[in-house]
């Protein structure tokens, strides 16, 4: 099996250098049986990259091992699921992983994308190959998931008991599809510089990949977000440790994107500026599966021991160069159609917020790169954390919300003093009015009260939106409120998906600016003694130790503490939290015991229990108990967002209208005619 | 004024924000991470050192680990210079008296040759690469 996946990574390699090849030397333009074949190189490699795939996943059920990475990320005992999942579990099956899942957006590219964007496929499949031949390449010199050992182990190490979590099945390849799917949006921006059809042509084409792609990224993020709460426990869900920072990092940028196209789209404005940004998030995404999987910053020890970091800097340096080489030599061709006309229109509104995104990102890189950076210009490391990007994003997303109640309420171009006015009364009055509010029932975090209070701008905002649409529809076609819904929705996806979306994003700053209301408390308890605490909404929790059970389960082996729940003075159940030690089939301790936390959430808080250890080997028990507020509604922000996301890009929908499809053909004419004279 | 240099004053304004931000951040939070010898070295030329709070990252000596009951001693060394480490509180399920250890101590080191972490972080061997776990207040 391993010679078969052997092979088929081979052959993957030479098909994609041929399609590449073939397409970057432009001998396709006047031969379309070569140009046939450029497109059929990106389904074969897709069909040599699942054959390989296939392969690693039949080592692994088959437990087969004698080959290494089967030896080292599984065990007879693991339960199928995980088993399943080592497939991403290590760097070598990941980088397989990334290979196959592009090779399949890519074939995928080539299929579903309009005939009218036929002229920029060829440079599409060429860019996808290049990036597939680097990552087999780094699989086949450096990383090779079909390795084999000397001898064949009795079993496996088994897989690390954090990753043995239903989160953990789908957080990585949730945000591995959204790292591989930014290569799409980034092979047809390379592809419009390198054909020259620099009109927005490339941008329709694509459009839908960038939303996949911030979609994919979004849910990756929250799902590892939710995966860090539930498993590492320590009482919350970003750390801003370097792996979280570096899924950010092409989250932010693409974020911006998805703002500054439309001004390209609408003004013609930016263009540059949007084909560095689609750039930049495809560099980023590259680097934050290096991160993730090489362990570069929390231990730059590893770099020079694994030469797969090398082979990742090599390939990010040669596409940083190249790509901002070509944006470059493309310059004077992307002049702008449009200047800005006043600061009081949507087009500032939207630069200020690629700045600002922009800005985030820049701050983010800075503060994870800081370590490196700074040992090597001074000599001694320096650590920035948590506090550091708080104090430096905690303002500038503040900025953002605002900016994200701003800028649908004002008008392109010009806005007028009349336009301001109608537009920002009812919001600004929603924003003061959350403000009072919360004053009132005695609140005084300062930046608490700023992210709600622009929260109620925001939402006061997509509401007066909403309402307006549907009261013209009301009025207009005579619907239900009902329908009229449905239709303006339906109507015009783009738009109000967006501010859905929006609705989203602010569900989650309610509940980011929860984290300054969290209770915290470490106590140790005999069997039958109670803690009291107090959490913010004014409930009170008495916490009695019912004592510590010891057990073997499955795989592992439990040591479960239990606790029994009053809130307010009513019986509210049993909390448990476990000290799980994992063992082989030959019952040997394997890793290091891992905690499973116990948690109790509703609509307002969270109570979050670790059961830290027992004093001596006797049931007295430590207990690390704390209260977060609101953490319910980051997975609800996450679950609105995504909606909102999938209303955008829902296919269908109502005809073009004719001017927008002549506006359409006309950004056509040019690159048209140019084929037709060079062929 | 034309709106393009208007742009270009708010623009400005950002961007010096975020630097101002930037720069003012890791002057205020930043901490410095050194090796045993690194402060060791330090705290002979500058005795200020004994003040700062500092993160190092070593190896647990095998076999120094002693616990009482939420107190835990134990030794570090960078294989050159070797200190005593004191930290009260819950340490991570990675911390064990296995020999090959790794751990950041966030604290600071005092006159008494102790080194008083308010945090201990250990890295679990060479298993899932990047993962760190952490203990303490987060």
């Amino acid at each position: 099996m391993t010679l078969l996946g052997q092979f088929s990574l081979w052959l993957a390699l030479l098909t994609a250098v041929w399609g590449a090849g073939v397409a970057l030397t432009g001998r396709w333009q006047d031969r379309p049986d070569l140009q046939r074949s450029v497109t059929g190189s990106t389904y074969a490699v897709c069909a040599a990259l699942l054959v390989a795939a296939l392969c690693l996943w039949k080592g692994l059920f088959t437990h087969d091992f004698n080959i290494e990475y089967v030896y080292q990320y599984t065990a007879r005992n693991l339960p199928t699921s995980y088993v399943f999942a080592a497939f991403w579990a290590g760097q070598k099956g990941s980088l397989l992983f990334w290979a196959t899942i592009l090779s399949i957006f890519a074939a995928a590219a080539q299929t579903v994308t309009s005939r009218r964007h036929e002229g920029l496929l060829p440079y599409v499949a060429a860019i996808t190959n290049v990036v597939i031949a680097f990552f087999v390449i780094t699989m086949l010199f450096a990383a090779n998931p079909f390795d084999r050992l000397p001898f064949t182990p009795e079993d496996g190490r088994g897989l690390n008991p954090q990753l043995q979590n239903p989160g953990m099945t789908i957080h990585p390849p949730m945000l591995y599809l959204g790292y591989i799917s930014i290569t799409i949006p980034f092979a047809f921006a390379v592809a419009s510089l390198l054909s020259k059809r620099l009109d927005t042509g490339w941008i329709h084409a694509m459009r839908k990949w960038t939303i996949l792609s911030w979609l994919f990224l979004s849910a990756g993020i929250t799902l590892g977000m939710w995966w860090a709460y539930v498993e590492l426990g320590w009482g919350g869900y970003w750390s801003w440790d370097p792996v979280e920072n570096a899924s950010l990092l092409p989250w932010l940028t693409m974020t911006a994107f998805l703002h500054s196209v439309m001004i390209q789209e609408k003004r013609g404005m930016l263009k540059r500026w949007n084909v560095g940004l689609v750039v930049a998030s495809f560099l980023l995404s590259i680097f934050g599966t290096f991160i993730t999987r090489s362990g570069v910053i929390a231990s730059v020890h590893s770099f020079t021991q694994s030469s797969v970091g090398f082979y990742f800097l090599s390939f990010l340096l040669l596409a940083g160069i190249l790509s901002f080489a070509l944006l470059y030599v493309r310059w004077p061709l992307l002049e702008p159609e449009a200047r800005l006309e006043s600061m009081a229109s949507r087009e500032a509104a939207f630069l200020f917020n690629n700045l600002a995104f922009v800005g985030i990102a820049f701050s983010v890189l800075w503060g994870t790169l800081f370590p490196i950076i700074s040992e090597a210009v001074r000599g001694t490391k320096i650590t920035v954390g948590p506090p550091f990007f708080n104090r430096v994003n905690v303002p500038l997303g503040l900025f953002l919300v605002a900016l994200t109640g701003i800028g649908p309420l004002i008008a392109w171009r010009k806005a007028s003093p009349e336009n301001l006015r109608r537009q920002f009364v009812v919001p600004v009055s929603a924003g003061i009015a959350v403000v009072i509010a919360l004053l009132l029932v005695g609140i005084r975090n300062g930046w608490a009260l700023t992210a709600w209070g622009l929260a109620g701008f925001v939402l006061g905002t997509v509401t007066q939106e909403f309402w307006r649409g549907i009261r013209a529809r009301l009025r207009i076609h005579g619907e239900s409120a009902f329908e009229a819904l449905a239709h303006l929705v339906s109507r015009n996806r783009r738009r109000y998906g967006g501010y859905i979306v929006h609705v989203g994003i602010i569900i989650y700053i309610v509940a980011f600016a929860g984290n300054a209301f969290k209770v915290t408390r470490e106590v140790t308890l005999s069997t039958g003694e109670t803690t009291e605490l107090r959490s913010p909404f004014g409930h009170v929790y008495q916490l009695t130790h019912l004592g510590v059970s010891q057990y073997p389960q499955l795989n592992r082996f439990v040591s479960a503490a239990t606790l029994a729940v009053k809130k307010d003075g009513a019986s509210a159940g049993r909390i448990t939290s476990e000290k799980r030690q994992h063992q082989d089939s030959f019952g040997r301790n394997t890793f290091e015991p891992s905690t499973e936390v116990g948690i109790r959430s509703n609509l307002q808080e969270d109570l979050y229990v670790v059961y830290a250890g027992s004093v001596q080997g006797t049931e007295r028990a430590t207990y690390a108990i704390t209260i977060n507020p609101l953490v319910m509604w980051v997975w609800i922000g996450a679950m609105v967002l995504i909606a909102g996301g999938l209303i955008t890009m829902w296919p269908g929908g109502p005809a073009v209208t004719p001017r927008q499809r002549s506006d359409v053909q006309a950004g056509y004419q040019a690159p048209l005619a140019g084929v037709e004279s060079g062929s | 004024m034309k709106p393009g240099s208007k742009f270009l004053i708010g623009a400005a304004v950002i961007v010096a924000g975020v630097t101002g931000l930037i720069v003012t951040g890791v002057k205020e939070t930043g901490i410095y991470f050194l090796t045993p010898t690194q402060l060791v070295d330090r705290t002979r030329t500058d005795s200020t050192f004994h003040d700062v709070g500092l993160k190092v990252g070593a190896k647990v000596v095998p076999g120094s680990v002693r616990r009482d009951s939420r107190t835990i001693d134990f030794r570090v060394t960078d294989g050159t210079s070797e200190f005593p480490v004191t930290y009260t509180g819950l340490v991570p399920d990675t911390f064990t008296d296995a020999s090959n250890i790794e751990v950041i101590v966030e604290g600071k080191y005092g006159r008494d040759g102790v080194f008083h972490a308010t945090e201990v972080l250990a890295k679990c061997g060479s298993r899932y690469e990047a993962e760190v776990k952490k203990s303490g207040k987060a």
